[in-house]
């Protein structure tokens, strides 16, 4: 045996954590993809021909963006809120509690993990609505950035609600009334500009809308504001969802009493 | 080298004190028990230790590194057996085990997990997933997890609680020889035969505090003499009641210091005409100390220390 290593400890937290989802990947994988499937189906066969959101890009071209940032978004989200409250209803949480993890090597898994399964749940949406219609790679690196900062704010969010949380039914509210709407609401659908001046001045204080609007200028290489407003934003937004996070961790708040 | 040292150590809820001071050093090396009634504190004493649980005021050290300030070897020297049976049903037993090992940071540990599973009678269990274990196995399987890092004083929070007699015994084979090995084990029982058969000393713990703290033989010796029950019908003597201890189910229990007090008690008993129903004599054991302890009306937070509550 040899000595203990920070690092194993990080990697094996972050293997499990990924194994974890991997395990139930119908569940946290295949069905996160048929719904955002789903989606496409429904709206781009009612709006494809009402809607344009940008000059030359067709609705469903439109859509497709938003419903695989809609998806990395959400599941990064799953992944950190559930298996935390999974693990402190089960009981078993006391099994990373009792190991030497600092409060920044427990986050960085979590958040690891999340950024993993919302960017893995992301690709499988991608490999098939793409078939649907024309698609460009206008800014590949723009994509990546938003996917893991996006999902990186979620995953973190995700931690937040986990540990707040003490059974199920706060998560699926805070799920549901929080950061549905929150997706929903974002320009997934649509693109702000053809709202009227108040809900998109609306728009404009919703850190998704910037996530969804950041990611979308890596497709077409036009955006609704600036990418680097979007960055900005996404960027302030991770430092403040991650930094709530981890003072929670750091200090214990309801997982060390 | 003190293997568990706690110094003053308080944890309030609220208005609700669970621990009140309490002052406790564990030598390395030693089979120690802590002992107590549901809500003594037990528990949150052993929480506190692993870091589960912060105290309100006080310090705790384990193999000399503070439990906050020096989370990082404090945890790498204490394997904790949590009491609640928990398990994550996504994983087979020796992943449990090796998920477990490398969250201490320990690699090409797989010689140990295969010796920890010989010794719990794991082995044909390995490979099942956690979900279809009995819960015997899955006892087994904490006990396991709290020992994958080889750690130097083990926390054990009443692992017997509800398994079988086959359990036990491998267990206490195993866990015997790990502190022959020099492990120093804390053990928290209800079953206070197994306390008086492995613990070289004991604590016992009432309301948050220490009631009592030496070696399991001194408090034994401390309640030397005879017990002896006895059913009557009639009114009892004088004699009789002045070493009564307590009444339960129609019969007293009388604390006698003489083999002689014995045949006194059936003389006075047949002087006044009590018809003797029933009647057993035997010696002290920890449940008796355990009981007297306990029993002992006095609020602990007005009491003076009593001479035998070590600090």
């Amino acid at each position: 045996m040899t000595a203990s290593s920070p690092a194993i400890a990080f990697r094996t937290l972050l293997t499990k954590e990924m194994l974890r989802f991997w395990k139930v990947s119908f569940q946290t994988i295949a069905a996160p993809v048929l719904t955002a499937v789903l989606y496409l189906l429904v709206f781009g066969q009612v709006l494809e021909a009402h809607v344009e959101a940008f000059p030359g890009v067709s609705y469903t071209a439109f859509l497709i963006p938003g419903l695989v940032m809609m998806s990395v978004l959400q599941n990064a989200f799953a992944n950190s809120s559930s298996s935390l409250i999974q693990s402190k209803i089960m009981g078993s949480l006391i099994f990373i509690l009792l190991p030497p993890f600092s409060h920044w090597q427990l986050f960085g898994a979590y958040v690891a993990a999340a950024i993993v399964r919302g960017v893995v749940v992301g690709l499988g949406v991608f490999a098939i609505t793409v078939w649907f219609a024309p698609h460009s790679l206008a800014a590949p690196h723009w994509i990546l950035v938003f996917a893991v900062l996006g999902a990186g704010i979620m995953g973190s969010l995700g931690l937040i609600a986990g540990i707040w949380a003490d059974k199920f039914d706060q998560l699926a509210a805070f799920q549901n009334f929080v950061v549905m709407p929150a997706t929903f609401l974002s320009g997934v659908f649509y693109s702000v500009h053809g709202l009227p001046p108040f809900w998109q001045a609306v728009s404009h204080l919703n850190p998704f809308f910037y996530m969804i609007d950041g990611f979308r200028y890596g497709f077409f290489a036009q955006s609704d504001v600036s990418p680097w407003l979007s960055l900005a934003v996404v960027a302030l937004a991770l430092v403040v969802t991650a930094g709530i996070a981890m003072a929670l961790m750091a200090r214990g708040y309801k997982l060390r009493n | 080298m003190i293997a568990i040292q706690v110094s003053q150590v308080t944890k309030r809820y609220g208005s609700l004190s669970a621990l009140a001071g309490i002052d406790l050093s564990i030598a390395e090396g030693e089979f120690f028990g802590l002992l107590g009634p549901n809500g003594a504190g037990k528990t949150t004493l052993i929480s506190i230790v692993a870091g589960l649980v912060r105290a309100t005021s006080g310090r705790v050290a384990v193999m000399g590194h503070d439990v906050v300030a020096d989370f990082r070897a404090a945890r790498l020297a204490l394997g904790v057996v949590p009491q609640e049976l928990a398990f994550d049903p996504f994983f087979t037993v020796r992943e449990t085990l090796q998920f477990q090992s490398g969250y201490f940071g320990l690699r090409n540990n797989d010689d140990w997990i295969d010796e920890v599973l010989a010794n719990l009678g794991l082995t044909a269990k390995a490979d099942s997933n956690m979900r279809t274990l009995s819960g015997g196995m899955k006892r087994r399987v904490l006990v396991a997890q709290a020992l994958v890092h080889k750690p130097p004083v083990i926390v054990l929070d009443e692992p017997t609680a509800g398994v079988d007699v086959e359990l036990r015994q491998t267990l206490w084979a195993f866990i015997r020889r790990l502190n022959r090995e020099g492990h120093t084990i804390v053990l928290t029982t209800h079953y206070l035969e197994e306390a008086q058969a492995l613990c070289q000393r004991i604590a016992m713990l009432k309301s948050g505090r220490v009631v009592a703290l030496d070696s399991t033989r001194a408090l034994l010796a401390g309640l030397a003499g005879l017990q002896m029950t006895l059913r009557v019908s009639g009114e009892l003597p004088a004699f009789v009641l002045a070493h009564r201890i307590e009444e339960r189910d129609g019969s007293v229990l009388l604390r006698l210091a003489h083999p002689a007090d014995v045949a006194r008690v059936i003389t006075e008993c047949m002087g006044a005409g009590c018809l003797i129903e029933d009647i057993e004599v035997g010696h002290a054991d920890l449940e008796d100390v355990f009981l007297q302890l306990m029993s002992d009306r006095r609020d602990p937070e007005l009491s003076e220390p009593e001479s035998r509550a070590a600090a």
